[in-house]
This record gives C-alpha cells, sequence and structure tokens, in this order.
C-alpha cells in the first residue's frame, strides 16, 4: 500500500521535475536565439562568431533541463524511496 | 511484429571480483575500446610527419588547432601550453566515447544483463571525468599561485568564503550532471522513438543526438578549461 503510495508520487514528481525544468531554459533559449537572430541581421558578416558563442550558450540552458532530466530518471527508475 | 526494443535504465552487465567488487562490464570494454581507437588514431595520424599533410595528418592537425584555441581562450598565451595536453585528453576522451555510442552498431552484440553504449552514458565515468576536472584545477593553483592560491576564497570580500567553498562541490557536480544526463536524454529519446515507429522518424533524432553529444564534448573540454584558466589569473 505505501509502496504503490509512493511509486504513484514519484510518477507525479517526475513528470513535474521535467515539466517545470523545461520552462524556465525555453524562455532562456527563445531570448538568446532572438537576441543572436537581431544580432545577425544588424551585422551579416558576424553570423560565424555569433552561431558559436549561441550554440555553446544554448548548451548551458539545455544542460539545466537536463538536471530536471536527471532527477526524473533517478526517481523513475532508481527511487530510493521504494523499499 | 515488430521487435520492440525494452526500456532500461541502471542495468548493468557485471564483472564481478570478490563480494563487494564489481565492475561494470559494458562501460569498461567501450571505454577501453575508446582508448585503444583514439590512441591508435593519434600514433597513426602523427606517425610520418610531412611538409604537405595527407589525409590523416590534416584531420590530426585540425583537432589539434581546435583544442589549442579552446586552451588559448580560456587560460591565456603564457599558461595554456602547460594544460593544453588535459584538455586535449578530456576532448578526445568524451568525443570518442559519444561517437562510439552513437556511431557502432552495438545492437548486434547480445549480453546477458544490461547493454553496450556509450560509457559516458554510466554515471561512473562521468564522475570520475569530473573529479579529475576539479584535481587538475586545485593542482593549477598551487602549482602556479603556491599557498597564495588560497586567497581566492576571500575573493572579492572575506564573507564569500562559504559561496566560494561550496562552488568547489557544484562545479564537478554539474560537470558530472551535465554529460550523464545529456548522453542519456539522447539514448533514452531514441529508443522511446524507436519503440513507437521503428522506420525513419528517429533518424533526424539520431542526428540531433550526434550533434549534441559532440557538443557536449566541447562543452566539457570548454568548462575544464575555464575552471583551469579561473584560478591562475
Amino acid at each position: 500500500m505505501v509502496d504503490s503510495i509512493i511509486s504513484a508520487a514519484s510518477v507525479i514528481a517526475a513528470a513535474i521535475a521535467v515539466g517545470f525544468a523545461g520552462l524556465g531554459p525555453g524562455i532562456g533559449q527563445g531570448n538568446a536565439a532572438g537576441q543572436a537572430v537581431e544580432g545577425i541581421a544588424r551585422q551579416p558578416e558576424a553570423e560565424g562568431k555569433i552561431r558559436g558563442t549561441l550554440l555553446l550558450s544554448l548548451a548551458f540552458m539545455e544542460s539545466l533541463t537536463i538536471y530536471g532530466l536527471v532527477v526524473a530518471l533517478s526517481v523513475l527508475f532508481a527511487n530510493p524511496f521504494v523499499g | 511484429m515488430f521487435f520492440l526494443s525494452k526500456i532500461e535504465v541502471g542495468s548493468h552487465f557485471y564483472i564481478n571480483f570478490s563480494e563487494s567488487l564489481h565492475l561494470h562490464g559494458e562501460t569498461v570494454i567501450v571505454s577501453s575500446l575508446v582508448v585503444t581507437g583514439v590512441i591508435l588514431f593519434l600514433i597513426l595520424g602523427t606517425r610520418n610527419l610531412e611538409k604537405v599533410p595527407g589525409n590523416l595528418q590534416n584531420i590530426t592537425e585540425i583537432l589539434y588547432e581546435f583544442v589549442k584555441s579552446i586552451a588559448f581562450t580560456q587560460m591565456g598565451p603564457s599558461y595554456y601550453s602547460q594544460f593544453l595536453p588535459f584538455v586535449a585528453t578530456i576532448f578526445l576522451f568524451v568525443l570518442g566515447s559519444n561517437l562510439a555510442g552513437a556511431l557502432i552498431p552495438w545492437k548486434l552484440l547480445e549480453l546477458e544483463a544490461g547493454e553496450f553504449a556509450a560509457p559516458t552514458n554510466d554515471i561512473n565515468t562521468t564522475a570520475a571525468l569530473a573529479i579529475l576536472t576539479s584535481l587538475a584545477y586545485f593542482f593549477a593553483g598551487f602549482k602556479i599561485k603556491g599557498i597564495g592560491y588560497f586567497k581566492r576564497y576571500i575573493k572579492p570580500a572575506p564573507f564569500f568564503l562559504p559561496i566560494n567553498i561550496v562552488e568547489d562541490f557544484t562545479k564537478p557536480l554539474s560537470l558530472n550532471f551535465r554529460l550523464f544526463g545529456n548522453v542519456v536524454a539522447d539514448e533514452l529519446t531514441v529508443t522511446v522513438i524507436c519503440s513507437l515507429v521503428p522506420l525513419i522518424i528517429p533518424l533526424p533524432i539520431m542526428m540531433l543526438g550526434l550533434f549534441a553529444s559532440s557538443l557536449q564534448a566541447l562543452i566539457f573540454a570548454t568548462l575544464a578549461a575555464a575552471y583551469i584558466g579561473e584560478v591562475i589569473e
């Protein structure tokens, strides 16, 4: 009984973890990409440099989502609370 | 019926030495293959150096220039050459193991438990890399600054001391989770989509995974170089 409640709670927790972890970085990545497009439109000759920096910073933001994913995975597949 | 792949995380092919000591067999085997591959590639690429480079020498030269530019931009002209080997090793190993997981058709080989995949999808591999990185920047700090390295902890003001100490733990932790999570996320996405639609549809996701995993190698190396550069500036 207790185990099934914990399992149900873990599934919900995993969903919430991934969902909210995607929220912030999504906004951030949108901002960064928008600014980069603006930068390229203003200065097309700097496109290569802007693209490199953009990809690097997008990957940094992506890693925040990944932290949420790691938490969700550990709750789903390696749950410390299920005895 | 189609063959549907089973999704499992955290099952390993154990090699037991004793009661308490066992290895994750698939990780050890694939990572030693990767190390051998990288060493062979570098030896072959640098064996007969010529004025007009051939194919293999060209690739090694491009790689060298690339890794050198990472180290150079993070650590500056006077120190980068000392830590270039470390950054290059990290970069080549992470790149090699991510690509090995994505490009070699491991599914053809059956194991009794677990399956062959990128060594970086085991959290122990990435933890080892992250701990090596933090040891490297401690070493760099002590080597270049001596005991004055500890002044870093009370900058910019003495009450930043706890934050600076906590940072020493969060740096390897975030490096660890970033690489592990990215690799696992790639493989999990491909597995889930393969179990829904086994043909054609997973291909773009696989391409994205290939791109993202090489980007992760670049990011790991850049961050390692940046952490080292931070303590010796």
